[in-house]
């Protein structure tokens, strides 16, 4: 029924990739202590492509033993020598980006493009941006009066605990693992079951930079490799990227520990395309069209996905006509083909999620202006996890303009003035994410203040540059990853008040 | 004609059902789910050991499932309580500390919109905390 636009090229070779992988613990590679591993299924396909290590307890404890071990010496090594070796981390992967982009691919499904254009070279620039951060860091001193000095220095927090999330799996280990480093921490990190490999194929290459011990993965399931690293009173805090309620799991447990914690949740974020967007047709109509278009960036897996599309009544159509005709020329194909546009779902039951969303939007009578199902590919990749880009129109009420479906599926809706967008961009329980498009100058600066989000792109969308802060309001969470600020999440302040007078308080 | 009242918000099916029994055999105790809101494995049933997930007065009941608890958070439940719950299984590989991933499956929901006067005649929610002083 629907015609689906389609890659042409010929996917690009598949790298060597090892039938399974062990832990990686005090710098060693390190069997899982049940013997056992699990599948790692590509969504390409739905074939196994190697099997990760199957991390229990016993495992969790032996890398907080390295880690710990570690920490002494990691924590007292000199700025000067940390941003080397985070450096050198970069250099490293800078190298072997194609390599590492086409693993990426086949663990996660999404597109070669994007790897190659997106994950990887943040990855490389993230790292470079922590060695140079620190190098620059300075804790304060104040003179509270003429003989009393206060300096607030900064120390590091010890070990800690990083759960990561699979829909940018490198990227996202990289955004947790390098401020961490940088601000003297060793860490125990804890990969998404869907996507273990990726990390592993890194850490054969990065393993040996650093100490052994600072940097301890272990892959596993959540109820087994995940529950007792994050409840375990061995560490001095944990991060976690992922859902609600594992993320009021985690603090639950940080609550028994005391420990603090950052959370980025979920998203619902709101795509605001304000009437004078249409003032002309230009390049930077084209550009708002464009942004619209993002929700179908990495499969719409991004906490910040643009779920939501709020047009002005009046360009909705003239706006809509374009945005439908360029999410149809999305080309889908094999992820590993230059040319593809969107690759695959994740996992399995993300596509059955998706797809359930799928229904349950038409169901509220919701009216699908393009896609609206499952894309059948074949030529081997019948059984890969493939969603038609979608667009709904609907209403805010709806379930699919309320819940993440973390899927290529945006729901449109119309507004009359600037203050119902406002209104309808805030009803969510979410925070993370928005955009805002529009000429009018005022407006750039009045509605990205008014929209209660941690992170608004106004006249663009979907750009991670390190040191922009990233993070989330209401139930997105809290701490700010992707900036210098995230060192402060990692270390605690020692306050030393001296004083320099001689003489005595005359108190007793 | 006698209206139908107290009808179920969550359902199950028979293949989600078996899940619950291997799990409760295998980890020897009762079983709840707290519904989660967004992000990668978002908007998916978890399910945890009863008790290992604390609930309190934010958190609605809506009802038992098959003998264990189901619940979700009072500001989500506000977007999905005019839809009535199916507890389905599929098999796939989640994340999460939702205890029955290991076995290669997740808990799924599908939805249906309750009609008008199903709506009307729904159990009563509770809280969380309500539920833990009842207990």
């Amino acid at each position: 029924m629907t015609t689906l636009t389609l890659s042409e090229a010929k996917p690009v070779e598949r790298p060597h990739i090892k039938e399974k992988y062990d832990h990686f613990i005090g710098g060693k590679w390190v069997a899982p202590s049940s013997g056992e591993y699990f599948d790692n299924i590509s969504p390409i396909d739905g074939k196994v492509f190697s099997k990760a290590a199957r991390g229990n307890k016993a495992d969790i404890e032996k890398a907080l033993d390295a880690a710990h071990a570690a920490f002494p010496s990691w924590s007292k090594t000199s700025v000067a020598v940390r941003s080397k070796l985070l450096n050198k981390i970069a250099d490293v992967i800078e190298e072997n980006l194609e390599m590492l982009a086409r693993i990426e691919t086949i663990d996660n499904g999404k597109a070669l493009r994007e790897t190659r254009a997106a994950d990887l070279p943040l990855v490389i620039d993230h790292f470079r941006y922590f060695a140079g951060v620190i190098r620059a860091d300075e804790s304060t001193i104040s003179e509270h009066d003429e003989h009393t000095v206060s300096i607030a220095l900064h120390e590091p927090l010890g070990v800690v605990a990083q759960i990561i999330p699979w829909n940018f799996p490198l990227l996202m280990a990289t955004w947790k693992i390098a401020p961490a480093l940088a601000a003297g921490c060793c860490t125990v990190v804890k990969p998404a079951e869907q996507t273990p490999t990726s990390i592993m194929v890194l850490m054969e290459l990065i393993g040996d930079i650093l100490p052994p011990g600072v940097l301890n993965v272990v892959t596993g399931f959540g109820v087994e490799a995940g529950k007792p690293l994050a409840s375990s009173n061995r560490v001095a805090k944990v991060s976690f990227t992922g859902e609600t309620t594992t993320g009021r799991l985690i603090m639950q447990y940080a609550s028994e520990n005391l420990v603090p914690v950052t959370m980025e949740l979920g998203g619902k974020s709101p795509n605001i395309f304000m009437k004078s967007v249409a003032d002309a047709d230009d390049d930077f109509f084209d550009k708002a069209v464009e942004g619209a278009v993002l929700f179908a960036l990495n499969q719409g897996e991004v906490c910040t996905c643009p779920s939501r599309i709020l047009v002005h009544e009046d360009i909705y159509d003239v706006f809509m006509e374009r945005v439908i005709a360029r999410t149809k020329a999305i080309k889908m194909g094999h992820p590993l083909a230059e040319d593809t546009m969107m690759g695959a779902q994740a996992s399995n039951d993300q596509f059955e999620k998706i797809l359930s969303y799928l229904d349950i939007g038409k169901q509220e009578g919701a009216e699908a202006l393009c896609g609206g199902d499952k894309a059948s590919l074949n030529s081997g990749l019948e059984n890969g996890y493939y969603i038609q880009p979608t667009i709904f129109k609907g209403h805010n009420k709806m379930r699919i303009f309320q819940e993440e479906i973390f899927g290529p599926v945006v729901s449109v809706t119309t507004f009359k003035t600037t203050e119902e967008a406002i209104a309808i961009a805030n009803d969510t329980m979410y925070g993370l994410g928005a955009g805002l498009w529009s000429r009018d100058a005022h407006e750039l600066y009045q509605v990205p203040r008014a929209i209660l989000a941690g992170r608004v792109w106004v006249n663009c969308y979907h750009a991670y540059p390190a040191h922009a802060p990233f993070g989330g309001y209401k139930k997105s969470g809290f701490g700010r990853e992707n900036h210098l600020m995230m060192l402060n999440h990692y270390r605690q302040t020692k306050n030393m008040l001296i004083s320099y007078d001689k003489k005595k308080l005359g108190f007793f | 004609m006698t209206q139908a009242t107290n009808l179920p918000r969550v359902l199950i099916t028979e293949a989600a059902m078996d899940v619950v029994d291997t799990l409760r055999k295998r980890f020897g105790t009762d079983l709840m789910f707290h519904q989660s809101g967004g992000c990668c494995d978002g908007s998916s049933p978890m399910c945890f050991e009863k008790g290992d997930f604390k609930v309190g007065t934010n958190d609605i009941w809506m009802g038992k499932v098959y003998g264990c608890d189901f619940f979700m958070s009072a500001d989500q439940f506000e977007y999905w309580k005019h839809t009535e719950l199916t507890l389905d299984v599929t098999p796939g590989r989640g994340s999460s500390f939702s205890i029955e991933i290991p076995m290669g499956i997740r808990f799924l929901i599908r939805s249906r919109l309750f009609t008008m006067e199903e709506f009307e005649n729904l159990i009563l929610t509770k809280t969380g905390e309500e539920v833990l002083e009842e207990n």
